[in-house]
């Protein structure tokens, strides 16, 4: 306590901080109206309209938006994902091996794929991967490079995240189960793998939006029409249309998977930070 | 197992475990890098006996406890737990630790297990047991330590007093020889102290064999059949609690009890003022 009572002796200043943050809050609400009233009265809307909501143009996407496009981007997604967490969980634990040798393959990996862009990724499995194996297919096709190139990308960033997750149990969990008679890899398995999972599931839930994303990428590697995601779909039949209509549909159908997940992730996140109070 | 034998049992028993002492450790010796913790131990407690090994903090006690089933690896010497070595290089570790319970401080529970399955899992996994005879074990010693009506609860509901209960019948359930346990009271609310200890007083009477590192001087003069002073690495004094606490030979053994059964009066004692640390 510096002893000085707030009430007795106020300081005088000539503006109260209640005033001062009033003005604040004003000044705040005033740039935000005039953004609002700027854009709303330069912004040429009629051929706004015309080229991204054109309403007969948007029915006719229907049902192939949802029923291949949508429906490819989840399976691009959710493949990759799997991929990528079997291939995080594996380069996690090699990250956090005794053995000097995997500890570093598993370091030069995070380091690589993170610091690539996706993109190059995708590039690399479309076309270095069949010149260097001459004759090999990837199993799968499109839906297996695809699974691939994504599972490579999060691969990187989630062993990050489980290792960080590992690092995270307290020490006398390991021990607890070694003193039970747990092996190494039973205690990790059985005590220790699950406790971490409980802790990373909410930025691997992120990291699944992020893979919803970057599912967009297949349209650098040339695929069917029945193997077109939502980028891809919306891009084709802009053109095919002239009109924009077919990429804010598109849009569309993104924010309804990727808003409810993030609703889920902030949930996951709210309870996980309730559980470890 | 009886009373007879003695402490001319040592030299037998490496050779022919049969009515050997339960733990022995021999010179053992444990440095962290340059600290040297543990600077030559000899120690035996035969089966059934009561051990409690008391001193100041940094004496080397936990370290010594942590050695017996190999949570530290020791630098040097050699440690028998019911006639085999643990410090064998050929010896499977996880074996012998099923032999063993450990109590730890922390107590150390699962969290994302309930009590039951703390107690079940470790028997299934380990042990091999079916879920069915796990969970009659894991009810039988949940009701030992008094705890059966907290079955389906998780360890965070639980107060502290309760967790480490609990973390007793776990070590419990998996049929262990020797029951190890390291300061299991010190990190309990005063109030809370009371219901472990007399689980632990309950397993003494039962004849278990324990080893007990601890600061509860009441306890180690009631229960124990002999107490260890340690300090700076070594056993300084061993012996029954009447002679150790009541008696104590060593000028150290003295100095240690008498700051940790009267801390102020201690202080006072060395010529320092009795400096009240809380605000």
């Amino acid at each position: 306590m510096s002893g000085v009572e707030a009430g007795r002796t106020p300081v005088k200043t000539g503006m109260t901080r209640r005033r001062k943050r009033a003005l604040s809050r004003g000044a705040q609400y005033l740039v935000f109206v005039g953004v609002l009233v700027f854009i709303g009265l330069s912004a040429d809307w009629g051929r706004l309209r015309n080229q991204f909501a054109q309403t007969d143009l948007a029915q006719r996407l229907f049902p192939d938006i949802i029923t291949i496009a949508l429906r490819n981007t989840v399976l691009y997604t959710l493949s990759g994902f799997l991929l990528g967490l079997v291939l995080g969980l594996l380069i996690a634990l090699m990250r956090l091996s005794s053995v000097g040798p995997y500890r570093w393959v598993a370091g030069i990996y995070i380091e690589v794929f993170r610091g690539l862009p996706a993109l190059l990724i995708f590039i690399f499995v479309g076309v270095a991967v069949p010149l260097a194996f001459p004759g090999t297919e990837i199993p799968g096709g499109t839906y297996g490079k695809v699974a691939l190139a994504l599972g490579l990308v999060s691969a990187a960033y989630m062993a990050e995240t489980i290792r960080a997750g590992i690092q995270a149990i307290p020490k006398g969990q390991m021990e607890a189960a070694r003193s039970l008679g747990f092996s190494h890899t039973r205690a990790m398995v059985s005590i220790i793998i699950p406790q971490a999972f409980r802790v990373v599931i909410p930025p691997l839930t992120n990291e699944l939006v992020l893979l919803f994303k970057d599912s967009s990428l297949v349209l650098f590697l040339g695929v069917t029409l029945e193997e077109r995601e939502l980028t891809k779909f919306g891009r084709d039949l802009a053109s095919e249309t002239a009109n924009s209509t077919p990429i804010l549909v598109a849009g569309l159908c993104y924010l309804l998977v990727t808003v409810p997940l993030g609703f889920v992730v902030r949930k996951l996140e709210a309870r996980a930070a309730e559980a470890t109070r | 197992m009886s009373e007879h034998g003695g402490s001319g049992l040592r030299k037998e028993t490496t050779a022919d475990p049969a009515p050997g002492p339960e733990i022995l450790v021999e010179q053992l010796h444990k440095s962290f890098g340059d600290n040297h913790v543990l600077r030559g131990i000899d120690l035996e407690i035969r089966q059934g006996e009561v051990v409690c090994v008391i001193g100041p903090s940094g004496s080397g006690k936990s370290t010594l406890l942590r050695c017996v089933n190999l949570l530290e690896q020791p630098s040097g010497g050699r440690v028998f737990v019911g006639g085999s070595e643990l410090t064998h290089p050929d010896v499977d570790i996880d074996a012998v630790r099923r032999r063993i319970g450990m109590v730890f401080q922390q107590f150390n529970l699962f969290p994302h297990l309930s009590v039951t399955e703390n107690l079940a899992l470790p028997q299934r996994r380990v042990l091999g047991r079916d879920k069915a005879a796990a969970g009659r074990v894991a009810a039988e010693n949940l009701e030992r330590v008094g705890l059966a009506d907290k079955a389906k609860a998780f360890p965070a509901s639980l107060s502290g007093g309760q967790q480490q209960r609990v973390a007793i019948a776990r070590a419990l359930a998996m049929g262990p020889e020797v029951m190890l346990f390291d300061e299991p009271t010190s990190a309990l609310d005063p109030e809370l102290v009371g219901d472990v200890l007399a689980v632990m007083r309950m397993l003494a009477d039962e004849g278990m064999t324990m080893m007990v590192v601890t600061h509860e001087m009441s306890f180690a003069r009631e229960v124990a059949d002999r107490v260890v002073f340690m300090d700076d690495g070594v056993i300084v004094e061993e012996g029954p609690p009447a002679e150790v606490i009541g008696n104590p030979r060593h000028e150290r053994t003295r100095h240690f009890l008498a700051r940790v059964l009267d801390p102020a009066a201690a202080q006072v004692e060395e010529g320092m003022p009795p400096v009240d640390k809380r605000p």
